[in-house]
Order: C-alpha cells, then structure tokens, then sequence
C-alpha cells in the first residue's frame, strides 16, 4: 500500500523536533530513516503510528493500515512463543502463526516462555508479531538493536518478501540491511530552535 | 477482545501473575479484625458486614496498580493502542479481567469469612449480592486510576490516594446493603444506588481511562 506524507510537524515532550516532513512510500518499496541521535526518528514513527498526534501535516493511510514495532517488544515473559504471537494474530484478526515462526526461525523455540529467550531471540519474536498484524505497512525503530549477523539477514529477507507481497515499510536503522528503496535523511527537517521569548514574566525574574 | 481477556487470565494465574494475593490479603485481615477488636460475638456481629466490605476493597487495591503497569513497561500498551481494538474496549476488558481474578473470588470468599466474624444469618445472603454489585465498579474506577498513573515511576501510592476517595460511595452503599440484611431491615434504596454507582461507572469510566492512556503513552 502506498503511503504518503505531506508537510508533517511532530513534537516531543513539548518541543517541536520534526518540521516539513513529505515523503512518498510506494507499494513494495521501503524507505530508510537516518539522522542522528536525537533528530527525531522515534517520535516520526510513533507520529505516524498513531501513538501521538502530528501537530502540522497529514499522514495517509491511517494508523489502521500500519503495524509499528517499538525498541521495546512487547512479548509477555511468562507465555510461551507460540502463545505470544497467537495472541497477537487473534487481536488482529488473523490467525496463521507458521510463517511468522519460520521466517524469524523461531519454530525450535515455540514452546519456550518468552522470559527465558536470548535478547536477539526475544528481538526476532518481537519482530515476528509484525507479520501476524496483517498490515501493509510496517514501521521499524531500531529493528536490528541485538540481532546476530544471521538473524538481520532474516529480518532483511522477512522484510523483502513483505516489500514482494505489495507491502511497504518504514525502518529508522544505522546499518545497511539492503532493502529496495530510498533512504531519508532528517537532518534538513530539524526544527528551528524555538526563539528566546525574554517577555515581562522573564524579565521579572532576570 | 477475547483473545486479550484470555491473555490477561493467562497472566494473572502463572508465575507472578498475583492470583491470590487479593484473597489471601483478605483472608488476613478478616482473620485480624478479632484480634484487634476482641473476640467477643457482641462486637463483632454489629461490624462483621462493614469490615468484611473494607477488607474486599482494600484487597481490590492491593493489585491495581498491575492491571496497566506491566503492559506499560514491556511496551505492550502501546503495541494494543495501535492494535484494531479501541482503547476504551482495552480498558473495559482490562476491567474485567481484573475482576474475574479479584473481585469474584473475594465474592465468593466473603460468605466463609463472614462466620469468622460472626455475621447474623441473614446477612450472607445479602453480602454476597452486594459484594458482586459492587466489586465490578472497584475494578473498574481502579483501572481508571490505574490509567491516571501508568507512566509514573512506582506510582502505587498515589494511584492508591487517587482511587480510595472514588472507592467511597461504593463503600457506603454496599456496606449498607450487607449491614441492613444482617439486621433484616429494609434495603432496596441502598442496593438500587449501589447498582446505580456500578452501571454508571461501567458507562462512563472506559472512556476516560482510555483517554488518560492515550495522554499517558505520547
């Protein structure tokens, strides 16, 4: 599904960080977010997510078509994989969990409490609720934060065929994970520094 | 709605999940209340049903603070705010959930308790009923301050300072109910506004937890 962003203006804790985003995201293609730390690129996501409200701009479609993974996975410690994700697939409606497990190569650990996986393989299960969402759009923050070599490069191909299947996605990333795409760059839609306003209730105190 | 209302009962019965807790807190402190005030049947019939309510609600306190906090911190709450389900129905299964590991058992419990505690005949009856008239809204307004409170840093106590004021008037009510049919006096003003309390804050309460999650997770 084609996604478009059009003059978008998103703030963090009070202050406006993002200013004039526009950006196309045509189906089956990905888009890659870089600045530095602290441009912005979580409160971009989260923004278009849905989680928070954009203060300028527009975003189409809306967050009912995307599927957002956050730096944290929402897994439940005491469930096990398969009951994770399953119950991730129903709340969406969907209800297919086999080729989430096998691409994120999780069918060995199915019947493992999520609390007792690895960091990398709490990450993968984390990455493979994306795939039960069922959404056409997918927003990654820092998908590959643990990721062994192997696991990126499924996380990659997982990706790849979500892009084959008409879909489109949206990753914030430091490295090259190769994907068919543009890469953005944030830096130019910093927000200008808010003035210093030394009006009389400043003054008074000054 | 089904699929989150059988992972929050999942969760609340395995390892940490707190089952129990409320009951076995309850269970203290009816078993206390005749140490304190002394063993005596005359002194403790008249309170039996006031002190059997306090201890159902400050049971129901005990575990609110977990009906939001958990999903919060694993990220969970923000995965389910953009899940197809509304928040406001989030919040009323969170509701029930919390309910159906807290408030029914205490229902449940509170008639073997009252013969701890000397309640007249008359009364298990009617305690029984108010307790689950009334337990629904204690789970409910607690999800509501536990909305209030899910971004904060151990923010248990307050969350405890913001709902026991709103925990009042179901209080009032039940413990009236279940005191005038120990007594065998009538009581269907009390048990009409009791149910009036619960159905009023089923209807409205999502919708304001809903909203103070939506401004807890920007």
């Amino acid at each position: 599904m084609e996604m478009n962003v059009t003059d978008l203006a998103c703030t963090r804790g009070g202050m406006r960080v993002l200013e004039g985003v526009s950006f196309d995201v045509p189906s089956g293609r990905a888009l890659v977010l870089r600045g530095p730390n602290g441009i912005g690129k979580t409160t971009l996501l989260r923004t278009l997510a849905g989680l928070q409200p954009a203060d300028a701009g527009s975003v189409t479609p809306g967050p009912e078509a995307i599927a957002y993974a956050s730096h944290a996975d929402g897994n439940k410690a005491v469930l096990t994989v398969a009951e994770n994700l399953t119950f991730w697939a129903r709340l969406h409606g969907t209800s297919d969990i086999r080729p989430a497990l096998r691409d994120f190569n999780l069918e060995a650990l199915e019947t493992r409490p999520a609390g007792s996986l690895s960091a990398g393989q709490k990450r993968r299960l984390g990455l493979a609720r994306m795939a039960v969402t069922g959404r056409p759009i997918w927003l990654f923050d820092e998908p590959t934060v643990s990721l062994d070599t192997d696991s990126v490069a499924l996380f990659a191909a997982a990706v790849d065929r979500h892009l084959g299947a008409g879909g489109s996605a949206i990753v914030a990333t430091h490295i090259d994970l190769g994907l068919e795409g543009e890469t953005l760059e944030l830096a130019p839609f910093r927000a200008e520094a808010p003035e210093d306003h030394h009006d009389a209730f400043h003054e008074a105190f000054l | 709605m089904i699929a989150l209302l059988k992972r929050d009962l999942a969760l609340s019965v395995r390892a940490g999940g707190g089952f129990g807790l409320a009951l076995a807190f309850f269970l203290i402190v009816v078993t206390l209340t005749p140490f304190a005030v002394g063993p005596d049947s005359g002194t403790l019939s008249p309170i039996a049903a006031g002190i059997l309510w306090l201890g159902a609600l400050l049971s129901c306190l005990l575990s609110l603070d977990r009906i939001l906090a958990l999903d919060f911190e694993d990220g969970a709450l923000e995965l389910l705010a953009t899940a197809p389900i509304p928040l406001e129905g989030v919040a009323t299964v969170k509701a029930l959930a919390h309910w159906l590991t807290t408030g029914l058992p205490l229902t449940l419990a509170a008639p073997a308790l009252g013969v701890l505690l000397n309640l007249p005949e008359p009364g298990f009856k009617w305690l029984t009923l108010s307790l689950a008239i009334g337990t629904p809204a204690l789970s409910v307004i607690g999800t509501f301050g536990a909305a209030l409170t899910v971004g904060l840093k151990r923010g248990g106590l307050l969350l405890s300072l913001i709902v026991l004021p709103l925990y009042v008037p179901t209080l009032i009510f039940g413990a009236e109910v279940a005191r005038r049919g120990a007594q065998g006096m009538p009581l269907e003003t009390p048990l009409a506004l009791l149910g009036g309390i619960t159905l009023a804050t089923l209807a409205l309460l999502p919708f304001a937890s809903a909203a103070a999650i939506r401004i807890n997770l920007r």
